[in-house]
């Protein structure tokens, strides 16, 4: 996509964005993941992400579970106040979060393990509560912190390392997410950045619940022959439906594509999402046939990657609950203390 | 008719129905009505785990004396659930009443020897006067209300103003239900002698004094200390705290010009979710909270040991019902102790208030706030059913306008500019409490938030001394907290006595009724009431100080004896355990029997 490919200053590390900063400012500590995981590429797009959206890395509340992908929260934005929780229970944290601070931008970062096994129920409900975060699961199909398990995303047929095939029905968060009546669910695949940075983009502008599932292959554990989330399998099946392009309404970018082949979306700030279509009968507003299509590919064996479906107008966690415009810490305290005299007043009623 | 004892304002009135009929409205009325003539009343609401069809009974004292606990006597029992007959006339005493419904006699059924049965047949007075079922099964209890009025003699003009005030949005309902008030009044007055030997009398005891459930209060608590957040999962008897924080906020919490909530209450999907949205939110700086119930502390133990290491406030409300398991939902015990004191994994531990009735409930909400953000760590408020759901007599609820939030040790940006580096698990003061800072604040203070192991700057760490250095400074915290949380209060007996009685929670009333009566009888006893985990040296030097000390508490594994012997240099055979657990709230009886026994027992040996 043109505009990640063109740097204007020839050494990327010291191009800056809209704000002067450059992408080393929205890096963290170093990963300790094992070399090659997909999971430190996922990393690197979120910084990327980040950092061409031009946000405040103290804008942003970063959070995860446990696992080695829940890790990697630590390995960018050392300048957001991050929270590693317990296994399967970021939504929940991420929930009481948003409530307290909904001016911050909430990212939390799971695994299969920890979204589809363990945390399936809170998964579910903070995509129905269409909490306001962006929901990124780095699926491997295992359990990689715990050497190699099989995880609820590993599909049926697929071999273990040892050799065990698994033979229980995979759970597909995509689906699960549109099926719960989420309003952004996309995959991606954590080696095609081309794909991954649009979309992560376009998750963090998205109001509601954003759920990106990106096939991330674990290289230790689940990277060999017969394993349905190795890098050689994924890219053999990739399907690419819908590419995200997120376009803020203050820059103007120039991008390249064909009259025809983009729907654009209005999100609720005002700005755009372009969704550029590479089947061009992809209608991602359309949950019944973001459904079928998954179905449709998943019998054929193919990942269906790209924006499955999207409601931009899906009322949000705080849409429903009501919370003040101004984030909940920052009210005075006399407007949350009723007094002594309402007090009495009060009591008036209780004799 | 027999003649029992005659009793002005010292009496306890039973009155046992079927779950879902609609009598709670009927019992609050004559509560209330006994109230407002000036008597001391408390009610206990005796219910089943059922939303129609069981068993339920509504017992309410009047004490001239003020005294508020269950005595163990009925002296007017009005029963409306034939099922129920024979146990609820067994349960009168000597000298008392029983009134029922004798639309269908049932004189031979019930007949006691020492108790008079007066018979109304309020079904064919209701049936003859109202149309529709749903109206005369509830003009039946109103019509029991006005019986009482006449045989007790309750201040009819008081009912009458009650329901005025009950239906002032629908005033068109005084009318009849005052006529089902008159329709009893006018049966008993003609059928027999009114009023009873067991009766009231206005006097002025009530002044300055509401009636509140322990839940309203503790909801009333939360959104005085400013509270933003709660989150919760239904679980009685936890749940009209959240019923009630709703209300409250609905009505003082909206911004008045674009109708915006200052608050959010989120209804999660399960105790361990809601103890997570507390977290989240008390870690971004909300004051949280979330009530529940042993099942659901069993639920939340993750999260509250992770709160604990990570240092992050969180106040848990819990309501405590009887357990283990499921239990008795509808029942009342002091039986999470020990899992509110160490809930979770590893070496955690965690601050305790215990509220008495609910003036305490609303008090030490907000200092389970305070404390909460002072020491970055889970404080608990252990309630329980008696005190939460039932109406109890307090003194009128006070508020300091000058109160402000503790909010304990926050670096603000400014803060953060004049630091050099920002360290998040540094004890910087030396009392074992460190400077955290809020998301959102300059990136000079973010820090990374993790239940692994981590070293005082914050960073990840498997090193055996960084670990130690932070889980030994925890230790050096929880000393600060000892001095920080409310402390016990002794009430000495009357005369020197070298015998003690340590009591918690919503045993107050009946230990300070039982020590009054032992007092009379010249069996002085002194009484010191906790108040909080982790226990002052006030606590220890009351057991220094005495040979015997009694402890009373509603579980049957003695948890409290047990916390006391884990933390203080305590002789453990001086410690005497009173222990109370069928579910009903313990009675000042059983408390004066088992100290009589326990003195009767030491002189003889
Ligand atoms: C309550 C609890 N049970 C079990 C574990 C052990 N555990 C740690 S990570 C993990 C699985 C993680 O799998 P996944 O979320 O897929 O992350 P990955 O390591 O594959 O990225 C398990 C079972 C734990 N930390 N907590
Ligand atoms: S075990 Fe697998 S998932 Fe974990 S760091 Fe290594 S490659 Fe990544
Ligand atoms: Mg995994």
């Amino acid at each position: 996509m043109s505009y990640i490919a063109k740097p204007k200053v020839s050494w990327a590390g010291q191009e800056r964005n809209s704000l002067g900063l450059t992408l080393a400012d929205y890096e963290g500590g170093l990963s300790t993941l094992c070399a090659g995981c997909g999971h430190d590429s996922i990393t690197a797009a979120l910084v990327r992400g980040f950092w061409e959206l031009g946000l405040e890395p103290e804008q942003v509340i970063k959070l995860s579970g446990i696992g080695c992908s829940s890790k990697t929260p630590a390995y960018f934005l050392s300048g957001a106040h991050g929270f590693n929780s317990v296994h399967g229970r970021m939504p929940s944290v991420a929930t009481g979060a948003q409530a307290a601070r909904r001016d911050l931008i909430a990212v939390g970062i799971s695994g299969d393990g920890d979204s589809l096994s363990i945390g399936f129920g809170q998964f579910a409900h903070a995509v129905r509560r269409n909490l306001n975060v962006l929901y990124i699961i780095e699926n491997n199909g295992v359990y990689g912190l715990t050497k190699g398990q099989f995880s609820a995303s590993a599909d049926p047929g697929s071999k273990a390392k040892k050799g065990a095939a698994n033979r229980n029905q995979a759970i597909d968060p995509v689906a699960t997410a549109i099926t719960l009546g989420g309003s952004f669910a996309a995959r991606s695949f954590s080696g095609d950045k081309k794909q991954l940075v649009p979309l992560i983009k376009a998750g963090l502008m998205h109001p509601g619940c954003a759920v990106i599932d990106v096939v991330s292959p674990c290289v230790t554990f689940n990277d060999h022959e017969g394993s349905t989330k190795s890098y050689a399998w994924t890219r053999q099946h990739l399907h690419a439906t819908v590419e995200a392009d997120y376009v803020p309404p203050s820059t103007e970018i120039q991008v390249d594509y064909d009259d025809g082949a983009h729907t654009d979306v209005n999100l609720h700030d005002g700005s755009v999402l372009r969704l550029k279509k590479t089947d061009p009968d992809y209608d991602p507003s359309n949950r019944a046939g973001a459904l079928d299509f998954l179905e449709a590919h998943r019998a054929r064996a193919e990942v269906v990657t790209g924006l499955l479906y999207i409601d931009p107008d899906l009322p949000t966690f705080h849409d429903i609950a009501g919370t003040s415009k101004q984030p909940l810490t920052q009210h005075e305290f006399e407007d949350l203390s009723p007094g002594a005299d309402a007090l009495a007043e009060l009591q008036k009623g209780l004799r | 008719m027999t003649s029992g004892n005659t009793r002005t304002n010292d009496f306890v009135l039973k009155i046992a129905t079927v779950n879902g009929t609609g009598s709670a409205s009927a019992n609050g009325l004559l509560m209330k009505a006994l109230f407002r003539m000036g008597i001391p009343v408390t009610g206990k609401n005796m219910f089943p785990s059922n939303i129609q069809g069981l068993p339920t009974w509504y017992e309410i004292r009047a004490s001239q004396e003020g005294y508020n606990a269950r005595t163990g006597r009925v002296d007017v029992m009005v029963a409306m659930n034939a099922q129920t007959y024979s146990k609820d006339l067994a349960e009168v005493s000597h000298g008392g009443y029983l009134i029922y419904d004798s639309t269908w006699p049932r004189d031979e059924q019930l007949s006691r020897d020492g108790v008079s049965v007066l018979g109304i047949p309020l079904s064919k007075m209701v049936n003859e006067h109202f149309e529709g079922s749903r109206v005369r099964t509830l003009m039946k209890n109103i019509a029991y209300v006005g019986a009482l009025c006449a045989l007790m003699e309750i201040d009819r003009e008081i009912v009458r103003t009650l329901l005025e005030e009950t239906f002032a949005a629908k005033p068109k309902l005084v009318e009849p239900n005052f006529k089902a008030v008159t329709l009893g009044y006018d049966y008993a007055r003609e059928h027999f002698d009114c009023p009873l030997p067991v009766c009231a009398g206005k006097m002025d005891a009530t002044a300055g004094k509401i009636l509140i459930e322990g839940n309203a209060a503790a909801a009333l608590g939360c959104l005085y200390a400013g509270a933003t957040v709660g989150a919760w999962y239904p679980i009685t008897p936890s749940t009209s705290v959240m019923d009630a924080f709703q209300g409250f906020c609905d009505k003082y919490r909206k911004d008045p010009e674009t109708g915006e909530n200052r608050f959010c209450i989120v209804q999660a999907e399960d105790e361990l979710a809601a103890a997570g949205m507390v977290v989240g939110a008390g870690w971004a700086g909300a004051r949280a909270f979330t009530p529940t119930s042993g099942p659901g502390i069993s639920l939340m133990s993750e999260f509250i040991g992770f709160a604990y290491y990570t240092e992050i406030p969180a106040v848990f409300f819990d309501i405590q019902r009887v357990g283990p398991s499921t239990g008795m939902p509808t029942r009342t015990q002091q039986c999470d102790v020990m899992l509110a004191a160490f809930a979770s994994h590893g070496d955690t531990r965690h601050p305790v208030l215990f509220p008495s009735d609910p003036k305490e409930c609303f008090e030490l909400a907000v200092s389970a706030f305070d404390l909460a953000e002072r020491l970055q760590t889970p404080v608990f408020v252990l309630s329980d059913l008696d005190i939460g759901m039932n109406d109890w007599m307090v003194d009128e609820l006070q508020w300091d306008d000058a109160y402000r939030p503790d909010r304990g040790k926050v670096l603000t940006d400014a803060d953060l500019a004049e630091i050099k580096h920002f360290h998040r698990f540094r004890d910087v003061d030396g009392d074992g409490i460190a400077y955290r800072t809020l998301p959102g604040s300059d990136r000079k203070g973010s820090y990374f938030v993790r239940g692994s192991g981590h070293n005082q700057y914050g960073g990840y760490t498997e090193d055996a001394d960084e670990y130690r250095q932070v889980v030994d400074r925890l230790k050096l915290k929880w000393e600060s907290a000892r001095g920080l949380v409310p402390g016990a209060l002794e009430r000495k007996a009357p005369s020197r006595t070298d015998i003690g009685i340590i009591a918690f929670g919503s045993s107050h009333g009946a230990t300070l009724e039982a020590l009054d009566r032992l007092a009379a009888d010249g069996v002085a006893v002194d009484y010191l009431r906790l108040r909080a985990f982790p226990f002052g040296d006030e606590v220890e030097a009351f057991l220094k100080a005495h040979r015997t000390v009694f402890v009373l508490e509603q579980n049957r594994d003695a948890q409290m004896r047990s916390l006391l012997k884990i933390e203080l240099d305590a002789d453990p055979q001086k410690l005497i355990s009173i222990l109370h657990y069928n579910g009903l709230p313990v009675t000042s009886e059983m408390i004066i029997e088992r100290i009589g026994d326990y003195i009767r027992q030491e002189a003889v040996a």
